[in-house]
């Protein structure tokens, strides 16, 4: 583990390859390989029950996987929980959101915090401001419960609550799920803000174009599998993912 | 029945349903957390209150050994993972809270006379034998298949009841006890007199549920385990761990259940068995809040206590049919009041 | 077919076994033999009742004491045979366990347990307190039982009786799970959505096997009072109720040969535990508890499914099969006319507490049309879906099917109208054969009850039911799969199996939540040619759909969802083109 690292090596915050995911006796994720650097968002597009949310859902431990996986440098042994990869800054904002409803909205940030409270750490409010300077509306909402918030409200309060863990990888399952243009134009511009604070980003999205635009480096997964890889602008220009993730938007 | 013996089982009534609406509280977040309907808690009850008075009669309590064999039972299970994941530095922990720290309680009790030591110091030596077998049975039962269906659960629960009772017979023998009255202060108000011991009871209970309430409301871990309620999923992804929550609300059942213990056992003798059934009149408390709704379901249990007394006096033999028979028309009107959806 | 030979071959070893065993051993194995018996007839209840319907009791002792207390009274206060007391003591099991199924069933699947915990309490203080049954006592002098002239009252002859009637319980037990019925029983576990959508009701199917699990230990009290001619509250307390459930999860909760084995091990354990513990902890008690408590929770910790299932691989399987041979085709439905209106929704809505997942919809869906309900995820399509079909009805708005509103009605009233569904989780029982979970969606087409069922007078029905099943799975292309357990296919071909099932049900409406989803290429292009004949036999279809390509070249008229509005409806052509809808489905950043 002290073995010296070469600084490509080094900025690389994830990793993982020949990664397999199975539900029962069904294969969901094959021989999966992929990489996210330090302050980079990269995206994972494709249709639904391509194993987008199995993806994450195995990277953050709540699925066993097989295959190997490096977070941080650190090779992750197959039965790690999510708590350990919390503890290390891994931190998943799921498609579910996965709010708690019958809290306030500051409460559901404190307990963002909640693995670095336990750590020792006691800068929550320092760090529950900046989330406000983030998303202002949470300011205003704070005393309102999360389960009376409108959708926008709630994909910030599921990001905010993640920031408040002060991620070192956070991962994005469908941020813009059910959310009308003008919020999830909010949303991505926030996601984009985000990486000038160093944090890398491994963004799953059915809005391909929108993942497309604010991505470094995307990924294109189809039926368990990448099928695609590469530059987000080389991409958004391929006809293969015109065709069939930018719908018949290409036809334009 | 006249004024007076009304009053009189009144407060015979709210004595005993201070205590189930404890049990009921602690059931209701047991289960709320980590979905283990706990028909166990009744035992911790009777072991807190067969502890006490085994120190006070300056034995040396069984509860002991329980500790001793379940903190050995632990080491075996987290010594041999952590020797198959080669972290021996580990070990040395694992046998000092497991084995090490029951082994000094046992040294200690043996070195002093527990029978002279200030009744506050009896009661927290009960506490200290009785409160950690709360997460010490999370441990050895339940970790292992938290995942499972409530229905399982609920089987291990009863199973561990089972065991447990009869653990209890094995340590503390077949003979009840009963405990000498905190307190014979009485008052008299009217033509009412009010026993200083009912006086305690309810107090310590009020203060009790108030100590929760600002667990849960003011810090962090009590939202952790709120939280958990809510949304396990979420809660796992902020690192609350279902472990981590499992444990702790084990700890706050054995310790509410080991405080009953000690509360009820200068007022009805306590055999091995007896917690079942004061659990269980928890139990009915908890149901009528839907083992969801926390005022609810102590509202309800003072209402089971209440019942008990008065039907103690009309027909006392048939008391527990009373009492038992009481959860059909609660589990009607719950019935008839939710329409049972399913996530779809 | 030599499989069954084989599992019969076994079946009649056992029974000769059984028919010597008195002969062969003494009076106190003859003894044991017969309490195993006893407990097996309770514990095979049990099975049904946990293992099958996922449901469980602690209380079934108590119903024991009520088919033995209803006996040794009118047996000897009122001087009434045996044998009238036996359909007494099941009537007033039957009230008692029908009226605590209807007060629990309807809520959460643990308040029945813990409603027979407490029902198994306050029924042994009532044995023991009613002077007319003799309190703590009990009644003695409960007359033998007689066949004719013939007396029985020995151990051995008890044991012909108490074995004869657990074999036939048995083999009643297993026609019953391998039938209609039945397979509505099965399908609870899988929680009662999928059922319910199905036309299963389930509250009467969960409701009939707790009866029958009751009734089933109301024999067992009888027979017991009879051959102890006494009871007391003893053997009917909770503790002895416990001790039921115990002996039906160790030998294996989901099979009906669990029960015995089960019973079996647990009473030869709890005989040796008696003899020895005491000795070995110097002190007399019941501390064969301790040791029965453990065994349970390391059972539920490593083997849950009991010991049955080690042994059950050196025995055959018999898998429910369709016959080819003579079997008349079921009755289909006729199909409104082709091109009239089969389902109006008017402005439907659904709120979450402060979410709107659907704001005021509206859009028909016509017989003999393909119309498909697309828009971005979280649109609010299987919102929309769960309201139409009955699952999760709306918040506000009008469904009408086949020109009656459907929207308070539940989902089993509005699938017996003639609409099926499929989900876009996958919701199949994952241990049963794919044949078996597409004849569930047949349920509605047949009426054989349980008793039918029991005593094998609904075979040619259940072929009948079979048979549909067979052709629809082959119809959707699974033709080679049909046998094996649906949870062992692919995720996309599951799906597949969930089409069968709708259309086991003969609808004249079809909803199809995500059908092509995790389909290769060409699975696509036979389930849109499968579609395709559907919807020129006349079934009307609303189908939710990502794949654009698969949508635009099948569908009729498209409905685009956004943010649970209505965003747009009309010919694929239109809606390829609609400005507003390449918008959503785009919405790009800047």
């Amino acid at each position: 583990m002290s073995t010296p690292l070469t600084t490509e090596e080094r900025s690389v915050v994830l990793e993982v390859s020949d990664l397999s995911v199975s539900y029962g006796k069904v294969e969901a994720l094959h021989g999966l390989a992929l990489r996210v650097h330090r302050g980079e968002i990269v995206t994972v597009i494709g249709p639904n029950g391509a194993g987008k949310t199995t993806l994450l859902s195995a990277l953050i431990g709540l699925l066993p996987m097989r295959g190997e996986m490096s977070y941080l440098g650190e090779r992750q042994s197959a039965d790690r929980s999510v708590e350990q990869l919390v503890r290390q800054g891994m931190t998943l904002v799921p498609e579910k959101r996965e709010l708690f409803a019958e809290m306030s909205v500051g409460d559901n940030l404190l307990l963002g915090a909640f693995d670095r409270y336990r750590a020792g750490h006691r800068d929550q409010l320092e760090t529950i401001d900046h989330v406000f300077d983030i998303f202002p509306r949470l300011m205003e909402r704070r005393e309102q419960m999360a389960g009376t918030l409108s959708g926008g409200e709630r994909q910030m309060l599921a990001m905010g609550r993640a920031l408040m863990a002060k991620p070192r990888l956070l991962l994005l399952d469908e941020p813009s799920l059910g959310l009308a243009p003008l919020v999830i134009r909010e949303i991505f511009r926030t996601i984009s803000q985000l990486r000038k604070t160093g944090v890398a980003m491994l963004l799953v999205e059915q809005n391909a174009r929108a993942a497309l635009q604010v991505a470094d480096y995307a990924y294109v997964l189809e039926t368990g599998s990448v099928s695609l890889e590469g530059p987000s602008g080389t991409l958004a220009s391929d006809p293969r993912v015109i065709e069939s993730y930018l719908g018949f938007g290409g036809r334009q | 029945m006249d004024l007076q013996i009304a009053l009189l089982l009144g407060q015979d009534g709210v004595t005993n349903g201070a205590i189930y609406a404890l049990l009921a509280l602690a059931l209701v977040l047991v289960f709320a957390v980590t979905r283990v309907i706990f028909i166990p808690q009744g035992e911790f009850v009777a072991f807190g209150a067969l502890t006490l008075a085994s120190l006070q009669a300056g034995r040396l309590p069984g509860t002991v050994w329980l500790l001793l064999a379940m903190g050995t039972a632990i080491a075996l299970i987290e010594g041999s993972a952590a020797m198959r994941a080669r972290r021996f530095r580990r070990l040395p922990l694992i046998l000092l809270i497991n084995c090490g720290a029951p082994l000094l309680l046992a040294a200690s009790l043996l070195a002093v006379s527990p029978a002279e030591l200030p009744l506050l110091v009896q009661v927290l030596l009960t506490l200290m034998l009785v409160v950690p077998l709360g997460p010490m049975l999370y441990r050895l039962a339940y970790q292992p298949v938290a995942e499972a269906s409530v229905l399982a659960l609920l089987i291990v629960s009863v199973a561990v009841h089972v065991t447990l009772t009869g653990v209890g017979l094995l340590f503390f023998g077949a003979e009840g006890s009963r405990t000498p009255a905190f307190t014979d202060v009485s008052f008299e108000v009217g033509d009412v007199v009010l026993q200083g011991q009912t006086i305690l009871v309810i107090v310590a209970s009020i203060l009790l549920i108030v100590a929760l309430y600002l667990f849960f409301e003011r810090t962090l871990y009590g939202k952790a385990l709120r939280a958990t309620a809510m949304n396990r999923t979420g809660a796992r992804l902020m690192g609350i761990s279902g472990n981590l929550a499992g444990l702790l609300s084990f700890t706050l059942a054995g310790a509410i259940g080991a405080f009953s213990g000690v509360l009820i056992s200068p007022i009805t003798t306590i055999y091995y068995d007896s917690g079942f059934l004061i659990g269980l009149k928890g139990f009915v408390g908890a149901i009528i809040g839907g083992l969801a709704s926390y005022p609810v379901a102590a509202g309800g249990a003072v209402l089971v206590g209440l019942l008990e007394a008065y039907s103690s006096f009309w027909a006392s033999a048939f008391k527990e049919v009373i009492v038992f028979t009481l959860i059909i028309p609660v589990l009607l009107w719950r019935s008839l009041k939710t329409r049972h959806v399913e996530e779809a | 077919m030599k499989r069954s030979v084989q599992s019969t071959i076994l079946l009649l070893l056992f029974i000769v076994a059984l028919l010597a065993a008195p002969v062969l051993l003494s009076e106190f194995y003859v003894t044991l033999l017969n309490y195993i018996g006893l407990y097996a007839i309770v514990a095979l209840g049990l099975v049904m009742l946990t293992g099958v319907g996922g449901l469980t009791s602690f209380g079934q002792a108590a119903f024991a004491g009520l088919g033995a207390y209803t006996s040794a009274y009118l047996t000897t206060v009122h001087g009434v045979s045996p044998w009238l007391t036996l359909p007494a003591g099941l009537l007033v099991t039957a009230i008692v366990a029908l009226s605590l199924g209807l007060v629990t069933l309807r809520l959460s699947g643990h308040f029945l347990p813990l409603g027979t915990i407490a029902w198994g309490i306050s029924l042994y203080y009532l044995f023991g307190n009613l002077a007319a049954l003799g309190g703590h006592t009990g009644i003695s002098g409960v007359p033998p039982l007689y066949i004719f002239d013939l007396e029985i009252r020995s151990g051995r002859e008890f044991f012909y009786l108490i074995w004869a009637i657990l074999l036939a319980l048995i083999l009643a037990t297993r026609n019953l799970l391998d039938s209609r019925e039945g397979r509505a029983i099965r399908a609870l576990k899988g929680g009662s959505v999928m059922a319910e959508a199905m036309g299963v009701n389930t509250p009467r199917s969960k409701i009939v096997v707790f009866a029958v699990a009751a009734l089933y230990a109301a024999v067992s009290g009888w027979l017991y009072a009879h051959l102890q001619r006494f009871v007391n509250p003893t053997p009917f307390s909770l503790t002895q109720g416990i001790e039921y459930l115990f002996m039906a999860v160790v030998g294996g909760v989901s099979h009906v040969w669990g029960a015995i084995l089960g019973a079996g091990l647990i009473t030869v354990l709890k005989q040796w535990l008696q003899d020895w513990l005491p000795r070995l902890l110097g002190q007399s008690g019941n501390f064969e508890m301790i040791v029965f408590g453990l065994l349970m929770i390391i059972v539920l910790q490593r083997a849950r499914d009991g010991v049955w299932p080690m042994l059950q691989r050196f025995f055959p399987q018999d898998v429910a099969r369709a016959r080819s041979d003579g079997v008349r085709r079921l009755e289909k439905r006729p199909l409104p006319e082709s091109g009239s209106v089969l389902l109006e929704v008017t402005d439907a809505s659904k709120c979450f507490g402060g979410l709107v997942a659907n704001d005021r919809v509206s859009f028909r869906v016509r017989a003999g049309e393909i119309m498909a309900l697309i828009g971005p995820n979280g649109a609010g399509k299987s919102t929309m879906f769960n309201g139409i079909s009955g699952v999760d009805p709306l918040t506000s708005g009008r469904v009408s099917f086949r020109g009656e509103r459907v929207e308070s009605l539940p989902a089993r009233r509005i699938a017996r109208l003639g609409m099926s569904r499929t989900f876009q989780h996958v919701r199949l029982l994952p241990a049963m054969s794919v044949i078996e979970n597409v004849a569930i969606g047949a349920h509605l087409r047949g009426r054989k009850s349980f008793i039918a069922a029991a005593c094998r007078a609904d075979r040619d029905e259940d072929a009948r039911l079979l048979q549909e099943a067979a052709l629809q799975i082959e119809r959707c292309g699974l033709r080679d799969q049909m046998y094996e357990p649906a949870g062992n296919l692919p995720l996309g071909r599951q799906r597949l199996v969930e089409i069968a099932r709708a259309l086991a049900a003969d609808p004249c409406l079809l909803l199809l939540d995500e059908p092509a989803a995790g389909l290769r290429y060409i699975e696509k292009q036979a389930l849109a040619e499968l579609l395709r004949r559907l919807r020129a036999e006349g079934i009307g279809i609303l189908l939710v759909e990502h794949d654009m390509e698969f949508v635009m070249g099948l569908a009729d008229r498209v409905v685009v969802m956004e943010f649970g509005r209505k965003l747009a409806a009309g010919l694929p052509e239109e809606i390829q083109r609609n400005p507003a809808v390449v918008e959503a489905y785009l919405g790009g950043v800047e």
